[in-house]
């Protein structure tokens, strides 16, 4: 990346994406603080709302289309070693998604759009709302045609060649964020911007939940696999060791885009407009993707390992206390994986197809998705963009120990933030309401936990304004020296000689993919044409 | 002749996979596991298939706009009625923002079907420490049958966003010791105490 033009593409994104999520914390601190009901002036569900509906939009559409998308340039760049094609593109994505993120905000903060981030009809909101959703993910489209043509062209130019590792990844991504988004896309296009132009009277609420349903799942997926990518070809070099296997990397980011896809009925298990034959096929499907986040572990760990005995750690855990503690990459991995095992403990528990009714939208399932989303995947986001900060304005980071601070500070506030709110949604509490007003003694119970709730939400809001400070610092800084350093990627401990063609090329991976697709989404979509169902008149809130 | 070649591909197949570096602890890690997800999908296989343990799932639509006509859902006919058999039907309507009947009582260690629906939009209903827990999609009938183990009074709690009232959308579930419970009269749902 020596490129300045690219580097300014980069940063562009990244800014636009860490000012989303700053500014969605802010709003997190205000919604435990107005939930808990202390200060009796703020209760307004209004206001409640119209705050988590943008916090979501922020936190789960801004936050991360921006980063991945910034995040992959990054390493399309400099793990192919050519520039970027097509610049222009990357700008009019960039541009679009920019617009539809402003379009949709204007009714967002001023209420006209309070369905939250998962929409919810038959409750519409101001047209806005969806056209600004809907171009910033035709804006993400171009990034993933850009990805993917780079990705080609790369193999034709090496044919034969074994593609990097953390390109295959980040291309495997953009197709299966293709696939994922198409789900969203048909009810946006089809149902809820003619629903709220007037073009329809009625909506099928049914279907739209079971097209939403398709993007819902693998949408997490996208999120997560820059923070594995981060994983397999940053940490181990970051800790001076080796990839513990480079094939076993692929195969898992394989099985993980694959199996993620056709497994969204896990959040429809409560429906009534799904049968309980389906609803049991992609049970077992989520349980299936749940095999290489633990062969992610296991690499990660041995990866770890070697790091650690390389460096002079002897015994069954001495390696442990060797390892660099004081280096961001690999101090948030270890933070990483601590909020994965307990995180995903939670997944499996909400994945369990009957079990599920009794944490089904109590305060568990934000609490689970805090843990994995926030905790997990997040603070992954905050090490890459540590690593590649100097890189991207040619400086050194304002501070190391304040980096490392910020790590820590919120890993501590997500434990401090989300044990409680799991505790909660054992006790009964729903997730979507914005004050207690039910009079029963039950209620008595949730009082602490909400109050913890305020100050774990208090430690991430600090943590998240420290890290704001230290990129902005590093930006601003006068500094004399310049770094020219590039971004290093993880040696295989086993070189990789050749690999089967279908470790290479995701030919025969798109096709397994829609075949999945069509046997777990085909009748379930398509019933709702053959039933006789009556549609649903769109509603304020 | 397809046959062989799906065979030479199979075995094309097990011969890179054996090629790849399968570290011995690897492959250790990975028979563990996936004994550990098929034990997990085994015990949800034994619920769902021999004791009958599933989320709700009966496809069956209804027309929310109307439903003070229809037969089943008319308001005379909500709260809990007991056929022929003694089996006991809980028929509830959802709508901003309360459950209708507002208070009902149905007996303990009792199997009960409850028949939910909405008369607006999506909406969500819990009876904190049970199972019993469904969506209320509009144009849809919930189904869903379960038993209260102990008496006592519960909270039934709307756990899904339908509009900026939602906190108070909640009503009483009164569950009694199954030789206390009697038979309510039919009409019993007609102004039902309120909660508040």
């Amino acid at each position: 990346m020596n490129d300045a033009s690219e580097r300014k593409l980069i940063l562009s994104h990244f800014w636009v994406a860490f000012i989303a999520f700053v500014v969605a914390c802010f709003m997190g601190e205000y919604q435990v603080l107005e939930r808990s009901g202390f200060i009796a002036a703020w209760d307004s569900p209004s206001v409640y709302f119209a705050s988590v509906s943008t916090h979501g939009v922020l936190m789960a559409f801004v936050l991360t289309t921006f980063f991945i998308m910034g995040f992959g340039y990054a390493i399309a760049a400099s793990s192919l070693k050519q520039p970027l094609w097509n610049k222009p593109l990357a700008w009019l994505g960039f541009w679009m998604a920019l617009i539809g993120v402003v379009l949709a905000a204007i009714p967002l903060l001023s209420g006209k759009a309070s369905v939250l981030y998962t929409f919810y009809p038959p409750i519409v909101a101001h047209a806005a709302f969806y056209i600004g959703a809907t171009l910033l993910v035709v804006g993400s489209w171009f990034w993933c045609v850009i990805m993917l043509v780079m990705f080609k062209q790369w193999k034709q130019a090496n044919p034969g060649e074994t593609m990097p590792l953390a390109m295959f990844a980040t291309a495997m991504n953009a197709l299966l964020w293709l696939w994922t988004s198409a789900g969203v896309a048909v009810e946006v296009l089809f149902q809820l911007i003619p629903l709220s132009l007037g073009w329809i009277d009625t909506i099928d609420p049914g279907l739209a939940r079971t097209l939403f349903a398709w993007t819902l799942h693998p949408i997490v997926y996208f999120w997560l696999i820059p923070a594995y990518i981060a994983f397999y070809v940053f940490v181990p070099k970051q800790a001076g060791g080796y990839l513990f296997s480079d094939e076993m990397a692929r195969l898992a980011f394989i099985v993980l885009a694959v199996f993620a896809l056709p497994i969204g009925f896990h959040h429809l298990y409560m429906d009534p407009e799904q049968a309980k034959g389906w609803k049991f096929l992609h049970a077992i499907g989520t349980f299936v993707v749940a095999l290489p986040t633990l062969v992610t572990g296991f690499t990660v760990i041995a990866s770890l390992e070697i790091a650690g005995r390389l460096r002079g750690g002897k015994g069954m855990l001495g390696w442990v206390v060797c390892l660099p503690w004081t280096n961001t990459m690999v101090l948030a991995v270890i933070l990483s994986l601590l909020m994965l095992i307990f995180g995903g403990f939670g997944g499996i528990v909400n994945a369990s197809y009957a079990m599920n009714a009794m944490v089904h939208n109590t305060a568990w399932v934000p609490g689970h998705f805090h843990l994995i989303f926030a905790g997990t995947t997040v603070i992954m986001y905050l090490a890459i963009a540590y690593y590649v900060w100097p890189i991207l304005v040619r400086k050194p980071l304002f501070s190391q120990p304040l980096a490392i601070v910020q790590l820590w500070t919120w890993f501590l506030g997500m434990t401090i933030l989300t044990t409680p709110w799991h505790v909660l949604g054992l006790l009964g509490q729903p997730r979507r309401i914005s004050t207690v007003v039910y009079n029963n003694l039950l209620t008595l119970a949730w009082k602490p936990y909400e109050f913890m709730m305020i100050f774990g939400g208090l430690i991430l809001l600090g943590s998240a304004v420290l890290f704001i400070y230290i990129l902005a610092k590093t930006q601003l800084s006068a500094s004399a020296e310049t770094v020219s350093v590039t971004i290093e990627f993880a040696e295989p401990l086993h070189a990789v000689e050749s690999l089967p063609l279908w470790l290479n090329d995701f030919k025969l991976w798109n096709k397994v993919i829609a075949v999945l697709m069509a046997i777990s989404f085909g009748y379930p979509i398509l019933q709702f044409f053959f039933m006789d169902t009556s549609g649903s008149s769109p509603w304020g809130y | 002749m397809q046959k062989e070649s799906l065979k030479q591909q199979l075995q094309n197949l097990s011969s890179q996979i054996s090629a790849m570096h399968l570290d011995h602890l690897e492959r250790k890690w990975i028979t563990i596991s996936l004994l550990v997800i098929g034990f997990f999908v085994g015990i949800m296989t034994i619920d769902a298939f021999f004791h009958g343990i599933n989320p709700p799932g009966k496809v069956e639509t209804v027309d929310s706009a109307s439903l003070h006509l229809s037969k089943e859902f008319a308001e005379e006919n909500l709260g809990v009625q007991v056929d022929d058999q003694g089996n006991i039907t809980v028929r509830m309507v959802a709508g901003r923002y309360s459950f209708f009947p507002k208070h009902i009582s149905v007996p303990a260690e009792t199997r009960l079907t409850f028949r939910w629906v909405s008369m607006d939009v999506l909406h969500g209903v819990h009876i904190p420490m049970t199972n019993m827990s469904t969506m209320i999609v509009p144009g849809y009938v919930a189904e869903i049958t379960t038993t209260f183990p102990k008496p006592g009074e519960y909270p039934m709690l709307c756990n899904e966003y339908c509009g900026l009232g939602h906190n108070h959308m909640w009503s009483n579930i009164s569950v009694i010791a199954k030789e206390n419970w009697t038979t309510p009269a039919k009409l019993v749902s007609k102004g039902g105490p309120s909660h508040e």
